[in-house]
């Protein structure tokens, strides 16, 4: 199969590991992969921040360049949501609308796509650690992503999973953690302590913008515990 | 005077700094949650139970004329006087204009979402009614005269010893940390009042359009007494409120308990279909009800977010939304606060001045998941932001966006952007974290990773020119 992977820019400029992983994943499993330079961000900022009319132009840029492929991966639960749930709202009512839903049929979030689309859910991984995992809350109640990333872990070997409390927001938000900072950070620390509750040593994610968020809080509180993504824990062997 | 949006963010910069507050309210809602899941887990399935209860608001509420109509024409067949309020000003003046003429001195409430809205206790006082609440909570609250902090908890910001020393300082009672000692200085004080009473005031949890009916659930037996023992009763509600049919309150009861409070059932469910019948041995002598549209109506019209008024004041929403938590119910200065008050104010009081709300989210959809009723609350909130924006757009944030959109998706640009990102992420370093610099309001309290040395596209780019590479 040949995969897109979309890359969104946040992962390309400050993760790039987890971009490369996801490729060294992809290709361990027999597919090829193609990485379109020519996009970097689904539109969402704008979208989610009530500009839909600025929004637009971006996200049918991505439709464009998007249309032909076989299947779509997107390295971000957040942007997955974007593009599988919001461009058919954004472009309702447009020449795009028909595109839009069909880019939103074949566009995967990372760990859906190998569990669910290639039924893949031991690579070989290897990661003696215990962590515990946080999910994108775009990643889980519009993507509806919960057990595949569960699934992913449960076959990597030496790891050893610690569930928090409670399934709650890390309080990231996009432009809301820029607008409303004092609030996002309150949200964070909540969610660091329960993770630090776990006694876990990473927070595992497969979304790349919480975790921007909560290492930032970790690092400026001096905790020692790290995040890391999910591909990043795969992709070890 | 402050802009709502600036008293907003003042208050929640304060509140979110108070460990006891977020300590105190973390626990109660986490308790909270672990009941509430229990109890769901008793319902055979709880998901079709909220497409039920989703359908049965759907048809209410997109058939609202017709079954307001009849509840109207059952109400007053029994002899009930029902009144249509337009605005908060005419639902103040009736309801005063019922008491005066009943020359009452003293009205006891129970609780009421709606006379917060219009502001009723305010109005009552002004024009020298004495005006007691006999909910426990917002007793409470009314004793420190400030509005509840939630629409299902008044007082859920308090702990045992401040409600002990209020009572202390205010009912001059000696002070305990036994919350049944607690309850009983409150009975005391309340039951001299269903007494001496005139006019027994109450909110509404469903109006049943096919028998007449207003259903009223609580835990106290507050509201049983307020409507039963003063000669006059009042009811007062959203035109919302509507049920069509009897049989619809088995799932809503049920529902409405299971995720308001975590209880199957709560402790007193009430139908009043009107006033004392001949031949019965109580009741009130005289019955109004007031149907308070308040721009509901104007909800009513935007069918793209109608579904709000399908929402049952059970307070789930705020119950698990991670802003409400850690700001308060206070600080949003609305009747409704959470998710439910953010979606509805801006359509209730005006979007520029209550937009905030709507922003101040982190889209997490918590509230969506669990509203019984399917309301689709975090999407309403991306549409407010849609329609403040398109209104009246920010020139900086408007401009930055079409810059951003300019730039981000060609491959050119964005490259010069990364080069110029990393000239100047080289001085950061300087201003990081003061108010000097640009990224301040996300490095005041957290570390912001620099961009790597080789991006993933320069990767990808180097990896495919080599040799033997895959394209």
């Amino acid at each position: 199969m040949i995969v897109t992977l979309f890359i969104p820019c946040f992962v390309d400029l400050m993760f790039p590991q987890v971009g490369i992983s996801m490729v060294q994943i992809l290709e361990r499993l027999g597919h090829r992969v193609e990485c379109p330079e020519e996009i970097a961000c689904c539109g969402q900022p704008a979208y989610n921040s009530g500009y839909w009319d600025e929004a637009r132009p971006v996200a049918a840029k991505v439709i464009e360049r998007l249309k032909d492929s076989e299947v779509v991966v997107i390295a971000s639960g957040s942007c997955g949501a974007m593009i599988h749930v919001f461009y058919p709202e954004l472009f309702a009512g447009t020449p795009l609308a028909d595109a839009a839903k069909e880019l939103a049929g074949k566009c995967f979030e990372f760990s859906d796509f190998l569990v669910t689309k290639l039924g893949q859910t031991n690579l070989g991984a290897r990661f003696p650690a215990k962590v515990t995992f946080h999910d994108g809350c775009h990643g889980l109640r519009e993507l509806r992503t919960y057990q595949q990333p569960r699934r992913l872990l449960a076959e990597v070997k030496g790891l050893e999973l610690v569930e928090m409390k409670e399934k709650v927001c890390c309080g990231f938000g996009g432009t809301f953690a820029a607008k409303f900072p004092m609030i996002s950070t309150a949200m964070g620390d909540v969610r660091c302590t329960m993770a630090k509750d776990t006694g876990a040593e990473y927070i595992v994610s497969n979304d790349s913008s919480c975790l921007m968020h909560i290492q930032g809080l970790l690092d400026r509180q001096g905790s020692r515990m790290k995040t890391i993504h999910l591909a990043e824990i795969l992709a070890r062997t | 005077m402050k802009t709502p949006a600036a008293q907003f963010k003042v208050q929640a910069t304060a509140l979110t700094q108070d460990l006891r507050h977020r300590q105190l309210i973390q626990t109660a809602l986490g308790k909270y949650e672990v009941v509430r899941d229990r109890t769901k887990a008793a319902f055979q399935d709880w998901p079709a139970a909220r497409q039920a209860a989703a359908e049965i608001k759907w048809e209410a509420v997109n058939h609202l004329d017709a079954h307001l109509v009849q509840l109207v024409r059952n109400l007053e067949a029994r002899g009930t006087k029902v009144h249509w309020a337009s605005t908060a000003q005419q639902a103040r003046d009736i309801i005063l204009g019922i008491i005066r003429e009943k020359k009452a001195r003293s009205i006891v409430k129970s609780k009421a979402m709606t006379s917060e809205e219009i502001h009723l206790n305010e109005a009552l006082e002004e024009a020298g009614f004495e005006v007691v609440e006999s909910d426990l909570g917002e007793f409470i609250v009314q004793l420190r005269k400030e509005p509840p902090y939630h629409i299902v908890f008044p007082a859920m910001h308090l702990s045992r010893g401040d409600i002990s020393e209020l009572f202390t300082r205010e009912l001059g009672s000696a002070p305990t940390q036994n919350p049944e000692e607690l309850t009983m200085i409150a009975r005391r004080v309340l039951r001299q009042k269903y007494i001496t009473a005139d006019v027994g005031f109450t909110g509404a949890n469903f109006a049943i359009a096919e028998t007449g009916m207003i259903s009223i659930t609580e835990n106290e037996g507050n509201a049983r007494l307020t409507a039963a023992l003063p000669k006059v009763m009042i009811t007062l509600l959203g035109i919302e409120k509507i049920l069509p049919r009897l049989e619809d309150l088995a799932l809503f009861l049920p529902m409405l308990a299971t995720i308001g409070t975590g209880q199957p059932l709560t402790c007193y469910n009430s139908m009043y279909g009107g006033p004392r019948q001949p031949r019965e041995p109580d009741g009130p002598e005289e019955f109004h009800v007031v149907l308070l549209d308040n721009r509901r109506t104007e909800l009513l019209a935007d069918p793209e977010q109608r579904d709000a008024l399908h929402c049952i004041r059970c307070g789930g929403c705020l119950n698990v939304c991670p802003i409400f938590k850690n700001v308060g119910g206070h600080t949003y200065h609305t009747t409704y606060s959470g998710p439910i008050g953010s979606v509805i104010t801006p359509h209730l009081r005006g979007l520029q001045d209550w937009k905030h709300l709507s922003f101040a989210s982190s889209l997490c959809g918590a509230c969506t998941e669990t509203c019984p009723v399917k309301i689709n609350l975090h999407h309403h909130l991306l549409h407010n932001r849609r329609n403040a924006s398109k209104q009246k757009p920010s020139f900086f944030e408007r401009t930055a966006f079409t810059v951003f959109s300019g730039i981000i998706n060609r491959p050119r640009l964005y490259q010069c952007a990364k080069i110029l990102g990393r000239f100047f992420q080289r001085f950061h370093g300087l201003v990081k974290g003061t108010r000097l610099d640009p990224a301040y309001a996300w490095t005041q309290s957290r570390e912001l990773p620099p961009i790597a040395p080789q991006t993933f596209k320069e990767y990808w780019r180097s990896r495919n020119a080599g040799p033997g590479s895959p394209s």
